[in-house]
């Protein structure tokens, strides 16, 4: 009888660590219609590529503050190269999305004015953030596990989750979100995969639908399945898209499982971008 | 969990194994012929064949059943010849045993059955009480009898010399037919067979009980199993008040049986001294007007099933009351019922034949939950025609047995009116609703046979021959012919076993096994029909997790693909490709900007918490105090943090801080009463005086240890597994500690001092711990299991982030507490409670000086739960007499088993077994239980592709291990070293000599030991130090270390390249209790009475200063941490 051989190597540990700590450089510039007393100094920052824009960016705002007239600021949005950025959601989506494959770091123009209604929601407070950020963590366990987790926690364990959000605490967020991610051995996995897929050539916000880690013949389903149903184009044109999660391309055999695991935003969803390959 | 095999049989009489971590029934191949019943135990399983015979099947082990004969060569000298053979008249045989009364020359020792071999020829044993001898192996006396010497003197007149031959057992893995070797008193064959009964004593001997019934409704006991004779020695006969059909036999002390008239039997007086127990008591049927057909027994409880097929469970059974008290109907209906280990039950459902296991049977619910059918594929599911075929040829052969005959008369003669009489030829007894049933389809010859043809298609491809000639089957010609032979010699057969059946003997077995020939020829073949289940070798309890459920073929293969995906995960490319796109990625985005402001601000982060302070100056005592951590980011980002601890002293607010970062260790110090911990510093551990706290609860202490773990590792940078290089050890309590060297560690001419090592807790519980510097970590546990590190970390109380998610798997470990029952003699009443008052408690520890009841002893800790009731402890040095008994003169004194007549005083020793159960990155290396094990210490520079690892079995075997490498830390298997005597201590040092020291105290030295010949050739005696007898080895790149019983370090001289063995040992230390020997030659130590150690510490771990390439022995020792820590170096 032998045993299965257990191999001594990087942890998955690892990985969650790498993706909270995940970082863009990011280069604010006011926008240059903007009615300025004097001439605004871009700002720098290091944005956390899990958290929202408009919670991370309260220096950006006093920063610029200082330069605006005051009766001139409206609620302050960003845009990137003519595509006003959506708050909601998580910033390394928004910089897969628009900005991969561009040189560091990433300029983003800081508007005061014009709010774009059509295209963005109002973010009047972190409130607003913290309910968008909790209703998306119930709409993930729901998938997962029919909500039984997150409702069997207790109202400070869901502050403790927003909390380690907000402070950027991997320790205090992942004490409680791994319960978020356990699931029955026997089962093989959740019961759907939370995933969003964005793509920059479409109309529709994002792709959500359905989608199991085990197949009824009790497959490991992978990444390539999940796009093999959903955006088949990615699959068959290979040479034409990027599939990037978390600035990173894996290959299409990961298990979807263990994507979901371990590269979803603390959100608890897989957040899937597919973006045009560089013509290079 | 080890795997282990659950035994079933089919009602075509193929035998089949579960095994708990599997998913499909395995069909025992080696069973060339049909068995009736099997009964199960974890080392081997008896059987009943369809020839009534009794076989035994040994379960292959990788250390074979060796059994050493001796005899010995007596000589005597005269003037004229020396020492010769010619003996005195008077004198004993020339070949005698050890007494001398005995004649036994070589030829005389004959192999006792056909199933040993002889391993090698007769040699002669140069080793006398642990001392090597002359060449030759003489010793010598004046006269028989006396006392031998090894040294021939002057007045030596007398020689005799010891020759040994081992012979081994070697039929294992196959079904051994145990000889009748009293053919005139075994009159009948046998029908039921039940084994057990090896917890009755707690002998490494590993006795077991084999009862058997015969046709005739006999009781027969096998006397004489033991490990070393499987086969067991002879049948006796136990007498019985009546005919019985049926015996159970728990693994423990309780015997049922049931007879002809439906009554059951009861065993009373088993004991150590009395396995077959001395008498019966009748316990009437459960239900008064149905008799009870079956019976089961386990440790503590009775399931019975009555001819209705209803199921009764025993109410009160133990070991104290085996009769109990009452029975209670259970829901379900079963042919049969068997108890496995852990008091688990089986059956086979009289509806539809499945094996049915009963789910949430605990301690304190022994009667279970409910049942649930074992639903798994067997492995011959898809293959199925081939293996029939097979089966069938094999009971051309051998068929006594009533099943199959039935079936093929159908088959040659017209079926319908054939299986109609049968129906009608049933006994009795048979339940009136079992003949045809409704859902059994009207056949014709036709459709019968097509649907044999489905359901076997082997069998009936030969047989349909002749009945259906002119059907479409001519192409089988080759086949008919075949089976016309088969069949006439199947035939003659038959009526041989149709007369024994209609025969009066015929017993209530066949009302079950007529069934099963009528349901044989129309059974569906996506259930298997059950018709015999044994659990006696099933190791699982309530909290096992079983595969065995709701699976259907298709979920059950892709179970497997994902259960074994979980290992391959780890070397995917995929993986590594997230994890080299990650760093990448981490790279290209933050590397050049790592000037940029962080969005978010790190701040303090502060835990509190109300706990107890045991305080530092006299009197010592518990007090309240405020716990803080403080814990914040350096500039540099890294993780730094204080200890707060609040008191008040004189109403005056006073604290006490120490850092984080100066923590070396954090000790769990569970006792009975408070949860408490112990931090040391540097500082303090030379002050031999931690910071001790106690929280309210245990759940509070773990997260406290847990987040104080985190902070010390954090502020020391260590994150995730431990390195290859890094230094385990265990505490005395068996908690497993890690340290990562430092390069300034074994740095010269400062090295670094012990008490500045930081320690880490890992999860899980060793007594043993080693490892080497490639990675490899092996344990071992209190109740000898083995494990090896699986490259985890965390586990046990160390959850989420702590602790990895892989590798971290459930670990068990079980350990006895003692208690000694005291007494003094006084000339009125003899032997009693009373002491005289300056006498020691009449219920104590060891030491006697504290009051140990059997009521208020308490499990070491919370975590460890009693599994066994209090039972006297024969195994006591000095031996007991058949009570347990040790006299002595007074308390406290050296004791003996067997009373004298100075004897005033006797004690006995108790001993109650506990359990533990936590979680930690370990996995069991089954099957072989250790006592040591050592590996080859590889220097880092070293790309050693396998890794020689060497250890003891419990029973004193040398192993050495196959496969082992870094990747495969577990290896494959194990080669056994054969020696002479047992063994206990063994060690490897850096360029493969291999060292072990015998029970007998001798030292030996492997010779011929490297990579390509990993277990060497031959063993040289190295003669102990002087009057001490060795009990540990270590052994560096040139350093040899042992210690002896009397707590001495001796050091082995003159070890060279050239000459390994060395040249004599010399004295270095006393007060050492373990060393281990690094490959630098490093020597560590774990000392008793070292100076300012307090009863917190067991033991001190001292390092030996001044360790040169010029002088090995060091100078003096370095004190370490005052917890007593098995250390190992790499």
């Amino acid at each position: 009888m032998t045993l299965p051989t257990p191999i001594i190597m990087a942890d998955d540990k690892d990985v969650l660590r790498d993706v909270w700590f995940g970082r863009i450089p990011t280069c604010f510039m006011l926008y240059p219609d903007e009615v300025t007393e004097r001439e605004a100094e871009p700002f720098y920052l290091l944005l956390p590529r899990v958290s929202y824009l408009t919670l991370v960016t309260d220096k950006v705002k006093k920063h610029f503050l200082k330069v605006v007239k005051a009766e001139d600021v409206e609620e302050m949005w960003f845009e990137y190269e003519g595509t006003p950025l959506k708050w909601h959601y998580p910033i390394g989506v928004l910089f897969d999305l628009h900005a991969s494959n561009t040189a560091l770091p990433w300029s983003v123009t800081v508007h005061f004015k014009d709010f774009p209604e059509r295209d963005l929601l109002h973010c009047p407070s972190s409130s607003v953030i913290e309910a968008h950020f909790m209703s998306s963590i119930k709409e993930a366990d729901a998938l997962k596990h029919k909500g039984q987790v997150i409702n069997d926690m207790q109202k400070k364990d869901h502050k403790q989750l927003w909390m380690g959000l907000q402070n950027d605490k991997f320790d205090q967020f992942w004490a409680m979100n791994r319960k978020l991610m356990e699931y029955p051995t026997e089962e093989g996995g959740f019961r759907y995969i939370p995933f969003r897929i964005y793509q920059t050539l479409s109309d529709r916000p994002f792709i959500q639908k359905l989608f199991r880690p085990v197949s009824p013949e009790g497959h490991v389903l992978t990444l390539g399945d999940l796009l093999k149903e959903m955006v088949p184009a990615a699959i068959y044109e290979p040479k034409k898209y990027q599939v990037v999660i978390h600035g990173i391309e894996p290959l299409l055999e990961t298990p979807i499982q263990w994507l979901s695991e371990h590269l979803s935003h603390p959100d608890n969803f897989l957040h899937i971008c597919i973006v045009p390959a560089p013509n290079d | 969990m080890p795997s282990s095999l659950l035994w079933a049989v089919d009602v075509y009489g193929r035998v089949y194994s579960l095994s708990t971590t599997g998913q499909q029934w395995e069909q025992c191949r080696h069973a060339h012929l049909e068995f009736k019943r099997v009964s199960a135990v974890q080392q081997c399983c008896w059987g009943i064949a369809c020839d009534h015979h009794i076989y035994l099947n040994v379960h292959a082990s990788d250390v074979r059943i060796r059994y050493q004969e001796e005899t010995y060569e007596n000589q005597r000298w005269n003037p004229v010849d020396g020492f010769s053979d010619r003996l005195l008249p008077s004198d004993r045989w020339q070949w005698s045993d050890v007494t001398g009364l005995t004649h036994q020359p070589l030829d005389s020792f004959q192999l006792p059955s056909e199933n040993w071999e002889w391993e090698a020829d007769w040699y002669v044993d140069e080793n006398f009480g642990g001392e090597p001898t002359e060449k030759g192996g003489w010793t010598y006396a004046i006269d028989f009898p006396a006392t031998y010497t090894k040294d021939k003197k002057w007045n030596s007149c007398v020689r005799r010399r010891r020759w040994i031959r081992y012979r081994r057992y070697k039929s294992q893995d196959t079904w051994a037919k145990i000889p009748s070797e009293q053919t005139g008193s075994l009159p009948d064959p046998f029908n039921d067979i039940s084994c057990g009964g090896w917890e009755i004593t707690e002998e490494p001997r590993g006795r077991l009980s084999l009862w058997a019934v015969s046709l005739q409704g006999k009781v027969w006991f096998r006397d004489g199993i033991h490990y070393l004779n499987p086969e067991g020695s002879v049948w006796e006969e136990v007498s019985t008040p009546g005919e019985v059909v049926q015996i159970s036999c728990g693994p423990a002390d309780l015997v049922w049986a049931v007879l002809w008239e439906g009554q059951l039997l009861v065993r009373e007086g088993i004991s150590r001294d009395y396995p077959k127990g001395s008498s019966w008591v009748v316990v009437e049927s459960p239900s008064p007007e149905v008799g009870a057909i079956h019976v089961a027994v386990g440790v503590n409880v009775v399931w019975a099933v009555t001819k209705d097929h209803r199921v009764w469970f025993r109410r009160g059974v133990n070991s104290h009351n085996p009769c109990g008290s009452g029975w209670i109907g259970m829901v379900g209906e079963m042919v049969m019922i068997n108890v496995g280990l852990n008091d688990q039950v089986w059956g086979i459902s009289c509806e539809d034949r499945a094996v049915y296991f009963r789910q949430g049977v605990t301690v304190s619910e022994l009667s279970g939950k409910s049942w649930k059918a074992v639903s798994v594929p067997r492995d011959n599911e898809r293959s199925h025609s081939s293996a029939s075929a097979s089966s069938l040829q094999s009971a051309g052969c051998y068929f006594g047995g009533e099943v199959h005959l039935q079936s093929q008369a159908s088959v040659l003669s017209d079926v319908d009116s054939e299986a109609e009489k049968a129906t009608e030829g049933a006994p009795p007894t048979l339940e009136p609703d079992e003949a045809p049933k409704p859902r059994i389809p009207k056949v014709t010859s036709d459709s019968f046979i097509s649907e044999l043809v489905s359901d076997r298609e082997g069998q009936i491809g030969r047989h349909e021959g002749p009945p259906t000639a002119a059907g479409p089957s001519i192409p089988e010609e080759e086949g008919t012919e075949w089976s016309n032979v088969d069949l006439e010699e199947a035939q003659t057969h038959l009526t041989v076993g149709t007369v024994a059946d209609s025969a009066e003997t015929c017993s209530l077995s066949s009302v079950a096994t007529y069934n099963l020939g009528l349901e044989e020829q129309y059974g569906a073949d996506e259930h298997p029909l059950w018709a015999w289940v044994s659990g006696g070798g099933c190791a699982i309890d309530s909290h096992s997790q079983l595969n065995w459920f709701n699976s259907t073929t298709g979920l059950n293969s892709s179970m497997q693909a994902m259960s074994l995906s979980i290992t391959p995960t780890q070397t995917a490319a995929w993986r590594k490709q997230i994890f080299e796109q990650l760093s990448e990625r981490s790279k290209r985005e933050m590397e050049n900007f790592k000037h940029y402001e962080q969005a978010i601000e790190q701040s303090v982060w502060v835990k509190k918490g109300s706990m107890q302070w045991w305080r530092d100056w006299k009197p010592y005592k518990w007090m309240d105090v405020q716990f803080a951590v403080e814990q914040f980011s350096g500039a540099e980002g890294n993780k730094d943090g204080i200890l707060f601890i609040y008191y008040t002293f004189n109403e005056e607010k006073k604290y006490l801080h120490a850092f984080i970062n100066e923590v070396t260790i954090l000790v769990p110090v569970l006792n009975e009463s408070k949860h408490t911990f112990a931090i040391y510093t540097a500082e303090r551990t030379k002050q031999r005086w931690p910071i001790r706290l106690a929280a309210a609860t245990e759940l509070e202490m773990h997260d406290w240890l847990a987040l104080l773990s985190v902070s010390c590792c954090d502020s020391r940078g260590i994150h995730g597994p431990p390195s290859k290089q890094a230094i385990w050890s265990v505490t005395c309590k068996g908690d497993i500690f890690v340290s990562e060297p430092t390069p300034s560690l074994e740095a010269s001419p400062y090295p670094m001092p012990c008490d500045q090592m930081f320690w880490r807790q890992v999860g899980g519980h060793l007594h043993i711990v080693e490892c080497n510097s490639l990675g490899v970590v092996w344990g071992i546990g209190y109740d000898h299991t083995a494990w090896v590190y699986t490259g985890g970390y965390g586990g046990s109380f160390f959850q989420g982030l702590s602790s990895s998610t892989d590798n971290i798997y459930t670990q068990t470990d079980v350990k006895s507490v003692y208690i000694y029952e005291n007494q003094r003699w006084n000339p009125v009443t003899g032997y009693t409670n009373r002491g005289l008052p300056t006498d020691r408690y009449m219920w104590s520890d060891a030491s006697g000086l504290k009051e140990c009841t059997k009521a208020n002893t308490k499990p070491p800790s919370p975590h460890w739960t009693w599994v066994s009731d209090w039972a006297i402890d024969y195994s006591v040095s000095g031996g007991t007499d058949r009570e347990g008994w040790q006299y002595a003169a007074d308390f406290p004194a050296s004791y003996h088993g067997h009373k004298t007549l100075k004897d005033f005083v006797r004690r006995r020793r108790w001993a109650r077994k506990c359990k533990l159960t936590t979680t930690g990155p370990w996995q069991e290396v089954p099957p072989i239980p250790l006592s040591d094990v050592t590996i080859l210490p590889c220097g880092l520079k070293n790309a050693v592709e396998q890794v020689l690892l060497w250890a003891i079995s419990n029973k004193g075997d040398v192993l050495c291990r196959l496969g082992v490498t870094s990747l495969t830390p577990a290896g494959t298997s194990w080669l056994h070293v054969g020696t002479d005597q047992p063994f206990k201590s063994i060690s490897i040092g850096g360029v493969y000599q291999v060292w072990a020291i015998a029970r007998d105290g001798s030292a030996f030295y492997r010779g011929s030991v490297s990579a390509q010949n990993p277990a060497g050739d031959c063993w040289y005696h190295i003669p102990s130090p002087n009057r001490q007898k060795l009990k540990q080895v270590s052994v560096g790149r040139t350093s040899v270390y042992a210690v002896d019983e009397n707590g001495n370090l001796w050091y082995r001289q003159g070890v060279t390249p050239s000459y390994p063995q060395g040249s004599m040992w010399e004295h270095i230390s006393n007060n050492v209790r373990k060393v281990s020997v690094g490959p630098l030659d490093q020597v560590w130590i774990i000392a008793d009475k070292v100076q300012g150690s307090h009863s917190l510490s067991c033991g001190t771990v001292c390092h030996r200063l001044g360790v040169q390439p010029m002088e090995p022995k060091g100078q003096s020792w370095d004190y370490g941490i005052g917890v007593s820590s098995l250390l190992l170096c790499s």
